[in-house]
């Protein structure tokens, strides 16, 4: 192994290998989790975390490095946690058979709807995308043929999930697969982006046009990388159904795809860690800050402060109000003033 | 004569490619000065420079004040008119509706811009979308001169327009040069012959060659090395 | 034959509610490139003032309550939003992309803190008792609350285009959507221009707010954010920028909605407003280009 891929990948190891052995240790770090680290509490939050920061790259790739603003990327994840739920719940179809029926409209659906929607570019394109989102989120609240529990959402049949992934003594598994989802995704991420058509979806985001100058057909690497993201954010669904037990219709809505957003661009877009970062930050911010708000530090605050510091969304909305005023590079960027490249590019896209 | 724009170590960046290199040049007061070049050298580059519309480097000094960092509409208020490239008058506004959004004194010279160019005043409540090119252009140059502007930056305004009309722009163009000073970009060298005094040439961002326009336009050799035109 | 009458006016009720929210959204887009996300929140903040203003004049009759209430929630919307442009939009002139995901972050944030003070819950209004009464046409029993909402949107259209047409600063925003860069190079402050669309956005939706509090006989936090949604369907189908298109969009919507949720059968008329913009962008991407109002 050449040295400087061993500098590459040391990080990324070392840190799977800490991970990997969180559960087998009792550690307790105050304020930043309640309890000690391999209590099923904190064990499913950090399980949360990992998916989100796997779903984060995800939307990363689409946005961060190919410049594509898409607003309907909770379409995906959404499949992932419904069409699972649905084959086994309401179809009774065995675990296995879901999960190779869900992998199998993770492919197709982005692929139809992606050669839809990339027939348009910049504002036109987000907006497509959320217009097949919103289809998506209404179908949820619908409940055709009673199959996604409407507005209640829809609870998975337990008995047809791995046993060793059921129960609450058997969270630190979950963790385990949730580790293992989102070290896929990294590793997914990071060799797609250095291949060859890794290199053409940035040289997209830079100039579209120099693209199809050099004879390569943006369309089809669009659509390529389109696929594959959307097929990550599906994967990342199914073990988001697994955590929870369940599916919720709120995870179809813009609100979730904008909450992506706001992870991406909170931890830095185009870069390595950034999404993952992002994800993983947003997610614990968001349950710490619903727990915080009972905890006696902020019950003692007068109304005005106590009151909006206990909505988690309220302090995330204006944290990320904050990091895009003064370091729309992201966390990972911190230290380096000037805009990133990617923002300014995506610029260049949208006003066409 | 005392120089009304002096430009020194200009730099435009735009995306990657490094389009003014450190252009230098002074624009004396009064009569018109051509700034010739081949295509894509920069010209109109330096001119939206001067206009504040791209992001600049370097210094750029207008009646003796540093203007570098002065945005758009800050510069166009100390008496700078611009007639860009490709007219850019308001399609979806009356001729009427153009000019007066180009008002800024309190004595908007309505008389000597209907002097000049009889036929706004007839077309007056014509969408201007639906004008000619020429007819564009001539309410293009009527805006810069509503006002009483010390300096007019005029961009290639005999463009794609029949010889007739282009002799009709020269004309305006040597009336326009008793009232003001102007920076012209200019292919048509007839042109230049006609309402020139002095010249200032680029090539790939820089200035090869600056004087008297009459002196360039006699060194044929000179003019079809910097220009590319006619014979060596 | 009744029934149809019914559903073509309340379908144009749903349509003028869209059209207020969607002026303002097109106008902001049109002139500035900002997509504003927290559009929403102006309906919100006009919809939570008009109740709150009841709520502090609990003896007054109905109708002043409500007017008061009303007025409230306009000045509240104007006001939010023009404060929102110049302590948040301005600072990232040029920066698009930032200005949106600011919008974002402003959206997400406001309906968090309404829900904090306010809670989750809806919060009844208390409107003159002749908008819950219907009025009856060609058979059919109208809601009058509708009548309202026609009666507001057509107000504002015919408004906002006088505005538009005749003053300078219309004359400047007309021109500012087709051409930003030539506007400053003829001398003009275009950020005060911003300001005032924004503040413009933010009336319009307020009035929205306040009339989707008679319409639905509440205000709740959720609803500025669910209907932003259908409000972005109407500014893409109708062309970003255009106010005339904004209008045909929001009425062509608002009809689609109800024919189709009761033709069809209910929830496809949401469904069918999706596959319309997304048939609309695929056929005329060009359709978002800004065109001049």
């Amino acid at each position: 192994m050449s040295p400087r891929a061993f500098k590459q990948w040391a990080v990324p190891v070392a840190l799977l290998v800490v991970l990997a052995l969180v559960p087998q240790f009792s550690i307790d770090i105050p304020y930043v989790f309640n309890g000690a680290i391999n209590t099923p509490g904190t064990l499913q939050l950090l399980a949360l975390c990992l998916v989100f920061g796997g779903v984060a790259m995800s939307y990363d790739l689409l946005f961060g490095y190919t410049g594509l603003l898409s607003f309907g990327h909770a379409l995906y994840f959404a499949v992932g946690v419904y069409i699972t739920a649905i084959a086994i719940t309401k179809w009774h179809w065995s675990f296995v058979a879901a999960i190779a029926f869900t992998a199998l409209i993770g492919i197709l659906l982005p692929l139809v709807l992606g050669a839809v929607s990339l027939r348009v570019g910049g504002i036109a394109f987000a907006m497509v995308t959320l217009a097949f989102a919103q289809a998506g989120s209404i179908l949820a609240f619908k409940n055709p043929y009673g199959w996604t529990g409407g507005e209640e959402g829809l609870g998975a049949d337990y008995t047809k999930l791995p046993a060793g992934l059921v129960g609450i003594f058997n969270t630190k598994h979950l963790y385990w697969v949730a580790l293992g989802f989102v070290t896929v995704a990294f590793v997914v991420v990071q060799w797609a982006v250095a291949s060859s058509p890794g290199h053409i979806w940035q040289a997209i985001r830079e100039n579209e046009l120099r693209v199809e100058v050099l004879g390569l057909r943006p369309y089809a690497y669009k659509l390529m990388v389109f696929v594959l993201a959307s097929f990550i954010a599906t994967a990342g669904g199914v073990v988001y159904l697994l955590l929870l037990g369940g599916a919720t219709p709120e995870v179809t809505s813009a609100n979730f795809t904008l909450t992506l957003l706001v992870m991406v661009v909170i931890g830095g877009t185009g870069t390595r860690w950034g999404a993952l970062l992002g994800g993983a930050i947003y997610t614990w911010a968001n349950e710490r800050l619903g727990e915080a708000s009972s905890s006696h530090a902020i019950s003692s605050l007068p109304s005005v402060l106590r009151t909006p510091l206990q909505q988690p969304l309220f302090v995330l909305g204006v944290l990320f109000i904050l990091v895009v005023f003064f370091v729309p590079g992201g966390l990972v960027r911190i230290g380096k003033v000037r805009r990133p490249r990617t923002l300014q590019r995506l610029q260049e896209a949208m006003q066409k | 004569m005392s120089s009304l724009l002096s430009v020194a170590d200009l730099h435009v960046y735009l995306g990657e490619s490094h389009i003014l290199q450190g252009i230098e040049f002074d624009v004396s007061e009064g009569g018109v000065t051509a700034l010739l070049g081949r295509n894509g050298v920069g010209k109109t580059t330096t001119l939206r420079a001067l206009m504040g519309l791209v992001d600049r480097r370097g210094r750029i000094t207008l009646t003796g004040e540093d203007v570098t960092a002065t945005p758009t509409h800050k510069i166009v208020r100390r008496g700078v008119g611009y007639v860009p490239e490709d007219r850019d008058v308001f399609a979806g506004l009356t001729v009427d509706e153009n000019l007066r959004l180009a008002e800024r004194d309190t004595d908007p010279r309505y008389e000597l811009v209907y002097d000049l160019f009889p036929e706004l005043k007839q077309r007056g409540k014509q969408l201007a979308g639906t004008l000619s090119g020429g007819q564009q252009q001539m309410v293009a140059i009527a805006r810069a001169l509503l006002n009483d502007n010390r300096l007019l930056l005029v961009d290639e305004p005999t463009k794609g327009l029949a010889p007739l009309l282009v002799a009709e722009v020269a004309r305006v163009l040597e009336r326009v040069a008793e009232l003001a000073t102007v920076l012209l970009v200019e292919q048509n060298l007839g042109v230049v012959q006609r309402v020139a005094r002095d010249a200032v040439v680029l090539d790939t961002g820089r200035v090869v060659h600056a004087g008297p326009a009459r002196e360039l336009l006699a060194d044929k050799p000179l003019v079809h090395r910097l220009l590319g035109v006619g014979h060596a | 034959m009744s029934t149809f009458v019914l559903l073509t006016i309340t379908g144009l009720g749903l349509g003028a509610l869209y059209f207020l929210i969607a002026s303002g959204l097109s106008l902001i887009y049109g002139l500035m490139g900002v997509l504003n996300f927290a559009h929403g929140a102006f309906l919100t903040v006009g919809a939570y003032a008009l109740w709150f203003t009841e709520s502090k004049l609990p003896g007054m009759a109905v109708l002043p309550r409500f007017l008061l209430g009303a007025l409230a929630g306009l000045v509240a919307g104007g006001v939010f939003a023009a404060l929102v442009e110049l302590i948040l939009i301005r600072p990232l002139y040029k920066r698009h992309i930032e200005q949106v995901l600011v919008t974002v972050g402003l959206g997400l944030s406001t309906t968090a803190l309404v829900v904090a003070i306010w809670g989750n819950d809806a919060r009844t209004v208390a409107a003159p008792a002749w908008l819950g009464k219907t009025t009856t046409v060609f058979g059919a029993h109208i809601p009058n609350d509708r009548w309202i909402l026609i009666i507001a949107a057509i107000v504002v259209l015919i408004a906002l285009n006088a505005f538009l047409k005749r003053t300078r600063y219309g004359l400047i925003i007309r021109a500012g959507v087709e051409n930003r860069a030539m506007v400053t190079a003829l001398g003009i402050d275009v950020r005060r221009a911003f300001t005032l669309v924004f503040a413009i956005g933010g009336v319009a939706a307020a009035l929205a707010g306040v009339l989707s509090g008679v319409y639905f006989s509440t205000v709740d936090p959720a609803r500025g954010t669910s209907l932003l949604i259908f409000a972005f369907i109407v500014v893409v189908i109708g062309g970003l920028g255009s106010l005339r298109g904004t209008a045909g969009a929001a009425v062509v919507v608002g009809l689609v909605q109800q024919y189709a949720n009761y033709y069809a059968s209910s929830g496809l008329g949401d469904l069918s407003v999706v596959l319309l913009l997304g048939l609309v962008l695929l056929a005329r991407p060009s359709g978002l280009s800004r065109s001049f109002a």
